[in-house]
């Protein structure tokens, strides 16, 4: 079979109940395929492999291993022009938002997005605020800020999330 | 008007100038920013790991704000959008507000729904306005051609900015430039994004989204971009340079914090704005304002 054949038999039909069961998924089974996302990407518009209306159609088709270990699913900027635009409000940015979350249980995580978590969970901020920062922001006349991750660790542990990250510091 | 002043992670690392010059309006207008400390990351990192964090983290925050009774002040369209979100979530879903106050205990905090989050340049539009910007211009700043970039998470998803701005046409940072006295340029990339959300995934895609707005306004001849949003500012600022060598063009064209040229028509002195922390210098425009309007090149701060 050649390149592009989509094999009935390897097609996960519960997918897409996973997704709509996911925040941000919910109307994926509205999508009628007009292109209106696909029309409106500015990612598309440079990068011809992300696709969003294809995305959406190899979701409901069940094509999951293909979308999750695609990295297109990461290229979604999150402009909104689709969400803002789509006639079937599929929620589109949210949904490919789903479509990161799932991924990440699956352990598939651009790197990228990984590392930034990290950051998070040990600043409690994405860039850290340590003693010389401060000093700098004295200097400035600015009031001192602080870099305290109990709170962030507290929730990351709570929801899960810290697994996640921590297996993805392994794979590095 | 006073506000807890939410400066997010890129701003107080990259983007100072930004937090001074707010600084400095806030005073000139009124606006009483208060600092506090146990603000953390907003959330918007996490949402692509686990949505649910990221509405914890931002509820977090917000909680930290409404224990002292503030409405919020956010610099970053990215925070906004965040805080937004889970702001309008939460005063809408009382089941979620309960899942999300559940984790909130574990941390002595708690969700309440009885704040306003709100971005800078909204606070300005709407609990300022913009008649009384107007009455506040010392030097109005006519001579120059300004293009807005609004950033998209300023005013999209619609659904939860309660539509204050219209998603494909929006007009509220051009209103707040003609306050200046600057003429708004109109160009058809104006609502483009500016590629930030994709920087760490693919970096040559994200530079070419940046590249196509400084194509067109490079075509426009203007003075400066205004922006809103550090991280936009990061793309069209940091990184134009990059952007010029790897794809051989020349624009030399200023990104501005609205704050910055709000500041100089306010008639705070240029050298209190921190343009030296812009990486493309405004140096011809603020040449040319400092000859209209005298102002002494290194006028000792009042």
């Amino acid at each position: 079979m050649g390149e592009g054949t989509i094999i009935v038999k390897e097609l996960d039909s519960g997918f897409k109940y996973r997704v709509t069961e996911e925040p941000g998924g919910e109307h994926l089974m509205r999508c009628y395929a007009c292109g209106t996302c696909t029309a409106s990407c500015p990612v598309r518009a440079i990068e011809e492999s992300f696709n969003p209306r294809k995305i959406i159609r190899m979701t409901i088709l069940g094509m999951k291993d293909e979308v999750l270990n695609s990295d297109f699913v990461w290229l979604c900027s999150t402009c909104y022009a689709c969400q803002e635009r789509c006639p079937q409000d599929v929620v589109i940015t949210e949904l490919m938002n789903a479509l990161k979350n799932i991924a990440v249980k699956e352990g598939i995580v651009h790197p990228g997005i990984a590392s930034q978590a990290q950051e998070i969970l040990k600043f409690g901020r994405v860039y850290e605020i340590d003693d010389f920062a401060n000093k700098k922001r004295e200097k400035l006349g600015l009031p001192s800020l602080k870099s305290d991750s109990k709170e962030v660790e507290t929730i990351f542990k709570s929801t899960g999330i810290d697994k996640y990250i921590a297996k993805l510091e392994e794979e590095k | 008007m006073k506000y807890a002043f939410f400066l997010g992670c890129t701003i107080p690392a990259r983007a100072m100038n930004y937090e001074i010059s707010t600084r400095k309006i806030a005073t000139k207008l009124g606006i009483e920013l208060v600092d506090l400390l146990d603000f953390s990351c907003c959330g918007l990192p996490v949402k692509s790991v686990d949505f649910f964090t990221s509405v914890v983290m931002a509820a977090k925050n917000i909680a930290v704000a409404e224990e002292k009774g503030l409405d919020m002040c956010i610099l970053c369209n990215g925070c906004a959008v965040t805080l937004v979100e889970a702001n309008h979530l939460l005063k809408h879903d009382e089941e979620m507000k309960k899942r999300v106050n559940k984790e909130l205990e574990k941390i002595g905090r708690e969700f309440k729904g009885t704040i306003e989050t709100k971005h800078l340049a909204k606070i300005l539009y709407e609990d300022v306005g913009v008649d009384k910007i107007k009455k506040e211009i010392k030097h109005p700043l006519e001579d120059f051609k300004f293009a807005a970039h609004y950033g998209c998470h300023y005013f999209k998803p619609s659904v939860v900015y309660e539509r204050f701005d219209d998603p494909e046409f929006p007009v509220s940072l051009d209103k707040l430039i003609e306050a200046t006295g600057a003429p708004p340029v109109q160009y058809s990339t104006k609502t483009d994004c500016c590629g930030g959300g994709i920087l760490a995934v693919s970096q040559d895609i994200a530079l070419k989204m940046t590249k196509t707005k400084l194509d067109e306004l490079h075509e426009k001849q203007i003075d400066a971009m205004i922006s809103i949003c550090p991280f936009c500012s990061v793309m069209y600022d940091a990184n134009q340079k990059s952007i010029e060598k790897d794809f051989e063009g020349d624009y030399n064209i200023p990104i501005l914090y609205y704050p910055q040229a709000l500041g100089l028509a306010l008639g705070i002195p240029p050298d209190e704005l921190e343009f030296k922390r812009n990486r493309i210098k405004p140096k011809e425009m603020i040449q040319r304002f400092n000859e209209k309007y005298a102002v002494p090149a290194e006028k000792p701060k009042e």
